[in-house]
C-alpha cells in the first residue's frame, strides 16, 4: 500500500516537474533584466509598451465578439437539435472537431483566397472588415470547445420536458430560450466563453497572416527582438489563460442542481 | 355539449399507429382517467390534447373550440409530467408564478395567486426555495400547483405519481382529488396504475394497443368488465377451466364437480372447454348466503398482507386465489390443510 503511494507520489511529482521546471526557469529569466540582481523590470517594460497595452485590448474586444457570435450560433444550434433533430448529432460532433484537424493556416489562407480585395465579398478590403473575418475564424477555431460546452450543460437538464412545461403555460420559442434554457446552462456557456477567450487571447496564425494587431502577432513580434520581456509576456499570458480556467471552476459550482432531495 | 370531444383520434408514427381512431366525450369538471399499459397509446393521446405531438387524424375540442391545430402554448391547459420539469433557475414562488409572468399579469396580482398555490397544496413560506431543496413529493406539489396557478381550462397529468414512492403516491393522489373537486377542473390522469385509476377517477378509460377496450365508471369497469383485456389487468382475477357438460342447463364441470353457470352463452357446444373469470374477494372459505357452489381443495399458498390474507386454494387443475380478513384471534389457515369454499354462480363471467 505504502509502495504504491510511493510511486503515485513519485509518477505525479515527476509529471507535475515536467510543466513547472519550464515555467520556473522562464520566471526566473524574467527576473533577471537588471545584472546582478532580481527584479521586475522586463514586466515594467512589457506595460509601458504602448503596443502591449493597444494589442492586448484588441485582442480582448476581439475575443469579446468572438464569445457573442459563438453563443448566438452554438446555443440555438445546439438546441434544436437535441428537441428536434437528434439524429443529426453525431454531423453535428463530425462538424465541430473539423477545426481540430484542419490547421489555422489552411482556414486563413482559403478565407484569403474567398474574401480577398477583389473577390465578390471583399472582407479584407477594409480593417472592419477584416476583424469581422478574423471575429468569424476565431468562432470557427473555438467551436469544438463551445459545442461541447453548451452540450454538456445541455445534458444535465432535461431541455424536451422543461421546453414542453414552458410551452403549455404560454412561452413563446424566445421565452423559453431566454428564460428557462439560457438560465440553467449558463454555467456552461461561460466556462465555454473563457476557452475561446483563452484561444483567441494567444492565436498567432490567422491575426498574423490577415495582418491583423493582435496579442499574438505582438507576442511572437517581441520574441524576435528583445531578451528578457518575452519571458515576462509568457508568464502573463499564463497567468491570463490560467485565471481563465480557474474562472470555469469557480463557476462549475453554481452549476444548477435538478435531482431532488432524496430524504 | 361535452366540454372534452376527441373524434377518430389517430396517430402514426412511421409503419407503426400508436392510436387507432379514438373517440371519447367528457363534461367538464371530470376526472377522467387513460388507463393502459405501456405502449397502449394513452400518453400520445394526452400529448395530442397538450399540443405536442400532431395528431394523423381526428379532432381534438376543448369547450366547443377545435384544438386540434392550435399550439401547446395556445391551448390554455395545465400539465404535470412524470419528471416534474420545475425550472431549476427559478425558485418555487417563480416557478409558480411563470405562467401568470407570461401572461403578463401585474406583480402584485401575481404575488398574490402565488400565496394562494402555495397554500392550497399546503407549502406556504416555501416560495424562496429552489427545486433541489424539495423532496419529489414536495416538487410534484409546486408543479401541480404551477399548472393549476393561470387557470388552465383543462388539467393533464401525465403520471405524475410514478417518480414518487408509495406512501407519497397515495398521499399526493388524494391531494390531487381533492384540488381537482375543489376547483371543478377537468383533469385527464395517465396512469398505468389501476389502482390509481380505481381510486382518483369519475371515468376510466381503459386502452390497449391503441384502442379503446371500455369506457366507464371505476365500479362498472371493475365489476363488468366488457373484455378479457379489461378483465385481466384492471384487478385480480381467477380463472377456472371448465368443460361444457350441457348448454341446455347451462352446466359445466370444474374438476370433477358440477356447476350451473347462467351466463354461459346459449351456443356453447357440448364437451367445449370455457374459461370462467371471478375475482378474488368473491370467493369465501366456507359457505355464505347466496353462494350456491360449493367446491373443495387445499390450500396451496398464503400470503399474509397485514389486514388481509391472500390464500391460493387448489382445486385438482384450477388454483383459484382468495381473500380474508386477518383476525386477531385466530391463527391463519394453514398450507396444506383442506377447505371448502363458496360463491355464487351469477359472479362468474364466461370470458
Amino acid at each position: 500500500m505504502k509502495a504504491n503511494k510511493f510511486w503515485a507520489w513519485l509518477t505525479f511529482a515527476l509529471g507535475a516537474a515536467y510543466f513547472i521546471v519550464p515555467l520556473l526557469a522562464t520566471f526566473e529569466f524574467s527576473l533577471r533584466m537588471r545584472r546582478g540582481e532580481y527584479s521586475f523590470d522586463a514586466y515594467a517594460s512589457v506595460f509601458a509598451d504602448p503596443y502591449f497595452a493597444s494589442s492586448f485590448s484588441y485582442s480582448v474586444v476581439i475575443g469579446l465578439m468572438t464569445i457573442v457570435v459563438g453563443i448566438l450560433v452554438v446555443v440555438p444550434a445546439v438546441y434544436f437539435v437535441r428537441l428536434r433533430m437528434p439524429w443529426l448529432r453525431p454531423l453535428m460532433e463530425f462538424i465541430t472537431l473539423l477545426p481540430l484537424v484542419i490547421p489555422a493556416l489552411v482556414l486563413v489562407y482559403g478565407y484569403i483566397r474567398l474574401y480577398n480585395s477583389s473577390s465578390i465579398i471583399p472582407f479584407t478590403g477594409s480593417a472592419l472588415g477584416t476583424d469581422i473575418l478574423l471575429t468569424c475564424a476565431y468562432v470557427t477555431l473555438a467551436l469544438p470547445y463551445m459545442y461541447r460546452a453548451v452540450d454538456n450543460g445541455m445534458r444535465t437538464i432535461d431541455i424536451g420536458t422543461l421546453t414542453e412545461a414552458a410551452q403549455i403555460m404560454g412561452a413563446n420559442q424566445a421565452q423559453i430560450i431566454g428564460r428557462i434554457i439560457l438560465p440553467n446552462i449558463l454555467v456552461a456557456i461561460l466556462s465555454g466563453a473563457f476557452l475561446t477567450f483563452a484561444i483567441v487571447i494567444g492565436e498567432f496564425t490567422i491575426a498574423s497572416l490577415l495582418n491583423r494587431p493582435a496579442f499574438g502577432p505582438y507576442l511572437v513580434g517581441i520574441g524576435t527582438n528583445r531578451a528578457y520581456e518575452p519571458a515576462a509576456l509568457a508568464i502573463i499570458s499564463f497567468i491570463i489563460t490560467w485565471g481563465a480556467m480557474g474562472m470555469i471552476n469557480v463557476l462549475g459550482r453554481f452549476a444548477p442542481r435538478t435531482s431532488a432531495r432524496t430524504d | 355539449m361535452a366540454f372534452l370531444d376527441v373524434q377518430n383520434l389517430t396517430k402514426t408514427f412511421g409503419q407503426t399507429t400508436v392510436v387507432k381512431g379514438v373517440s371519447f366525450a367528457f363534461d367538464k369538471g371530470e376526472f377522467i382517467s387513460l388507463l393502459g399499459p405501456s405502449g397502449c397509446g394513452k400518453t400520445t393521446i394526452l400529448r395530442m390534447i397538450a399540443g405536442f405531438e400532431k395528431p394523423t387524424s381526428g379532432s381534438i375540442e376543448v369547450d366547443g373550440q377545435d384544438i386540434t391545430h392550435l399550439k401547446p402554448n395556445q391551448r390554455q391547459l395545465g400539465m404535470v409530467f412524470q419528471a416534474y420539469a420545475l425550472f431549476p433557475n427559478l425558485n418555487v414562488g417563480d416557478n409558480i408564478g411563470f405562467g401568470l409572468k407570461i401572461a403578463g399579469m401585474a406583480t402584485e396580482e401575481r404575488r398574490a395567486r402565488i400565496d394562494e398555490m402555495l397554500r392550497l397544496i399546503g407549502l406556504s413560506g416555501f416560495d424562496k426555495r429552489y427545486p433541489y431543496e424539495l423532496s419529489g413529493g414536495q416538487q410534484q406539489r409546486v408543479a401541480l400547483a404551477r399548472a393549476i396557478a393561470p387557470r388552465p381550462r383543462m388539467l393533464l397529468l401525465d403520471e405524475p405519481l410514478s417518480a414518487l414512492d408509495a406512501k407519497i403516491r397515495v398521499s399526493l393522489r388524494e391531494e390531487i382529488r381533492a384540488i381537482q373537486l375543489d376547483l371543478g377542473i377537468t383533469t385527464v390522469f395517465v396512469t398505468h396504475d389501476q389502482e390509481e385509476a380505481l381510486s382518483i377517477s369519475d371515468r376510466i378509460v381503459v386502452m390497449n394497443a391503441g384502442n379503446i377496450e371500455q369506457l366507464g365508471a371505476p365500479h362498472e369497469i371493475y365489476n363488468k368488465p366488457a373484455t378479457r383485456f379489461v378483465a385481466t389487468f384492471v384487478g385480480q382475477l381467477n380463472s377456472l377451466d371448465a368443460t361444457v357438460l350441457d348448454p341446455a342447463t347451462k352446466t359445466v364441470s370444474i374438476d370433477g364437480q358440477s356447476v350451473v353457470v347462467p351466463q354461459l352463452p346459449a351456443d356453447a357446444a357440448a364437451n367445449a372447454s370455457s374459461v370462467l373469470t371471478l375475482r378474488p374477494e368473491m370467493i369465501t372459505i366456507g359457505a355464505r348466503d347466496g353462494n350456491d357452489i360449493t367446491l373443495s381443495g387445499t390450500i396451496a399458498d398464503v400470503t399474509f398482507l397485514g389486514s388481509v390474507i391472500r390464500l391460493r386454494v387448489a382445486l385438482g387443475r384450477n388454483t383459484v386465489s382468495l381473500d380474508t380478513f386477518n383476525d386477531q384471534r385466530i391463527a391463519p389457515p394453514a398450507r396444506g390443510e383442506k377447505v371448502t369454499i363458496s360463491l355464487a354462480s351469477k359472479d362468474l363471467l364466461v370470458l
